[in-house]
């Protein structure tokens, strides 16, 4: 346990600051984030992730956002376990045959008003994968969708960046 | 003379045709028998103690032969692929389910997007094809248009049910509750005992396979690094590698030293990340946050030296665009130093925790017995006791260069969550010393070679250890020398098999940390 508490204070709190573009750009972000989210949620953003066929890149960034540097969860947004208490759905692509009516499905489990953002550029538009008798292409072609946010994977800024954008729509 | 041939020509004699100037790289036999030959051989194989390493089809109505099944098998440093020729009419073969285990997916996968039918398979389930796909529809045909989507239709995937009384069933996926991939999971269970667990993949299948088809050579390492994303660079590499040897490209000392260091970055990243999450599903949040942070680290430096967090698209045929200067050398050792030390830390923290330790420790156990029969790789396989690393046997470059780089990969044998934490973090180690060896022996010399488009009627192999384990590629090109298959095989693709054995008995809330231990990727098997 000694050991524990010594590692913890040893870290500190790494959540940005941190040098260089990004801080300006994650400060930025974060602050008008943590401000939305407080007005217009409540203080708390509930987000599904739905993997609707991408190669896992997507996830792996998504996940950054949760690690303690990008550290979400301090503007109040979480990843819920259910679309059923989501406020927003972040859909990865591109939309697979075989993901298709899962995917509706989870749209029609969210409660409205809801927001979907469509992540990385094969979420934006089927990317590499295009569309053919396996993928469908983008979410947009399945589900209604406000904000899309491209890159192979988007950086973690970026993903961040797509949430604010969205829930400013709202 | 190899220790597969000579089993094979001992046991089929006259009925074996090696062939020549066709499969590249040449260390890699292959050789055509009778259709009805093809179980003997795999007997013949197996009493070799040889293991599957994959099976395939190709559709060669272009070269107007009808199709073709491939087993490779693999021995130590070895690989031997066997062929048969199907004529186009009768499309069907003997399946060698009943000798190899794994042969039991790859089969149903040849019959669900080939459409040749193993004979003698125990279970002709449709396989990545689900029962609203159109019956006659076979993505891998050339005469499949691939470019429409297909019609839904009725029909029903008959499960495997378990009855008695107490015995409940608990359905799980596609959509999971955390942030990962797409399957299902179907759970038989006696009160919290597991009996059995069926999965079902094939959600993200994006016909990746036919995709390769359409693409010319020069581009395929693009949709390659896409197969799973995060063995990004292990995937390039395999196919890049194939390619150069079909065309036979010779890289650079130094597009092969800087590849490696890449494959090791990536391997650290993800182990790191798996640590974590694995001690996360323990309800050991500390580890996650701490091991979040080290990945973070090693992204960031990825993105500042390479240009991508995770290195996608530096591997290209030919060799890589990306180097890295003095400042780079010491900026990653600096970051190695850092690491090293507080990864050390962390790891004793984490042995020292009696609470950790008896979460993992007998959980998940898949038996050295069984990681054979079902001839899993890479870390799965290694903490099963199964020593498999192509970075050690059949080792590519730099990796066969055993004076400068040597390779000690830990090999325990209980195969519970506690070996595969064990084999994870002892691979990290190796991966922090062999990148500062290679940092500072780093060859000079070209970045990239040119690269020859391959001739018409002829065929690549690859075998390359991603952090997950063996990739294997095998490219195959057609009469006029275009892509005519690509064959993709992720460890994921067998090693999903060993995930259904290790959860017997075990307790249903231990499954997410099973399949942490685990930790497929959906993508790279559903292709």
């Amino acid at each position: 346990m000694i050991r524990i508490l010594r590692q913890i204070f040893r870290t500190g709190i790494v959540t940005e600051p941190l040098p260089g573009e990004v801080t300006a750009e994650i400060e930025q972000v974060g602050a008008r984030l943590e401000e939305t989210v407080r007005k217009r949620f409540s203080g708390s953003l509930a987000i599904r992730q739905v993997d609707a066929g991408s190669c896992n890149g997507c996830e792996l960034e998504i996940h950054a956002i949760n690690n303690p540097i990008y550290n979400c969860e301090r503007y109040g947004i979480h990843f819920t376990a259910s679309p059923r208490f989501a406020d927003m759905l972040l859909v990865t692509g591109p939309v697979t045959r075989n993901m298709e009516i899962a995917l509706r499905r989870t749209y029609n489990a969210t409660p409205s008003p809801k927001l979907v953002v469509a992540v990385g550029d094969c979420g934006c538009n089927g990317g590499i994968f295009g569309e053919s008798y396996a993928s469908l292409g983008g979410v947009s072609k399945i589900i209604p969708v406000d904000v899309y946010i491209p890159g192979c994977p988007p950086t973690p800024a970026a993903l961040l960046n797509g949430i604010l954008k969205a829930i400013s729509k709202f | 003379m190899s220790i597969l041939k000579k089993a094979i020509i001992s046991s089929l004699g006259k009925a074996v045709q090696f062939i020549e100037a066709y499969q590249y790289p040449v260390s890699v036999h292959y050789c055509a028998v009778p259709r009805e030959k093809f179980t003997d051989a795999a007997k013949a194989m197996k009493n070799e103690y040889a293991l599957l390493a994959a099976e395939w089809a190709t559709d060669e109505t272009l070269f107007g032969r009808g199709y073709g099944i491939f087993a490779c098998y693999r021995w130590g440093s070895e690989y031997l692929i066997v062929k048969i020729q199907i004529p186009a009419d009768d499309p069907a073969f003997p399946s060698i389910t009943n000798i190899f285990l794994p042969a039991y997916r790859f089969e149903r996968q040849i019959e669900s997007l080939m459409g040749v039918k193993p004979l003698n398979h125990p279970d002709l389930r449709p396989w990545i094809k689900f029962e609203d796909w159109p019956q006659d529809a076979y993505p891998l045909r050339k005469s499949f248009d691939a470019s429409r989507p297909m019609p839904r239709v009725a029909g029903q995937y008959d499960w495997i049910k378990a009855e008695g009384e107490g015995v409940y069933e608990i359905p799980v996926g596609p959509v999971h509750a955390g942030i990962i991939e797409p399957g299902h999971f179907r759970f038989q269970a006696v009160g919290e005992t597991i009996i059995n667990l069926e999965e079902r993949l094939g959600y993200v299948h994006k016909g990746i396979e036919k995709r390769f088809e359409s693409m010319r050579w020069e581009d395929g390492f693009r949709l390659a690094g896409r197969v799973s994303g995060d063995t990004t660079v292990a995937h390039s590499i395999a196919y890049c590698m194939a390619l150069e040897s079909m065309t036979g490209c010779a890289l650079t000392e130094r597009a092969h030293w800087l590849r490696a260091i890449f494959l090791e970055r990536e391997r650290i990243a993800n182990h790191l990340g798996d640590i974590g999450a694995i001690c996360n599903d323990a309800a050991f949040a500390f580890m996650l946050y701490q091991m979040m942070r080290l990945k973070e680290m090693v992204l960031r430096t990825n993105l500042k030296l390479f240009g991508h967090r995770f290195i996608m698209d530096k591997v290209v045929p030919g060799g890589v665009v990306v180097d890295i200067d003095e400042k780079g050398k010491q900026e990653m050792l600096a970051e190695l130093d850092y690491l090293a030390k507080d990864f050390d830390r962390l790891v004793d923290i984490y042995r020292e925790n009696p609470s950790i330790e008896d979460r993992v420790r007998d959980t998940g156990v898949l038996k050295p017995e069984k990681a054979r029969e079902l001839c899993v790789v890479g870390i799965v396989a290694r903490a099963s006791g199964l020593n498999l690393d192509c970075r050690i046997y059949h080792p590519f470059p730099p990796y066969d260069q055993h004076d400068r780089i040597e390779l000690d990969v830990p090999v325990p044998i209980t195969g519970d969550v506690y070996a595969r934490v064990k084999v994870r973090i002892g691979e990290v180690r190796e991966s922090i010393r062999i990148i500062r060896l290679m940092l500072e022996d780093l060859p000079a010399g070209r970045l990239t070679s040119p690269v020859t488009l391959p001739s018409a009627e002829c065929a690549g192999f690859s075998a390359v250890e991603g952090w997950r384990g063996e990739i294997i590629y095998w490219l195959q090109a057609g009469p006029k020398g275009e892509v005519n298959r690509c064959m993709v095989r992720d460890p994921s693709s067998v090693n999903w098999l060993g995930l259904e054995q290790a959860i017997h008995g075990n307790i249903v809330p231990d499954f997410p940390l099973c399949n942490k231990s685990f930790n497929q990727s959906y993508s790279g098997h559903d292709l």
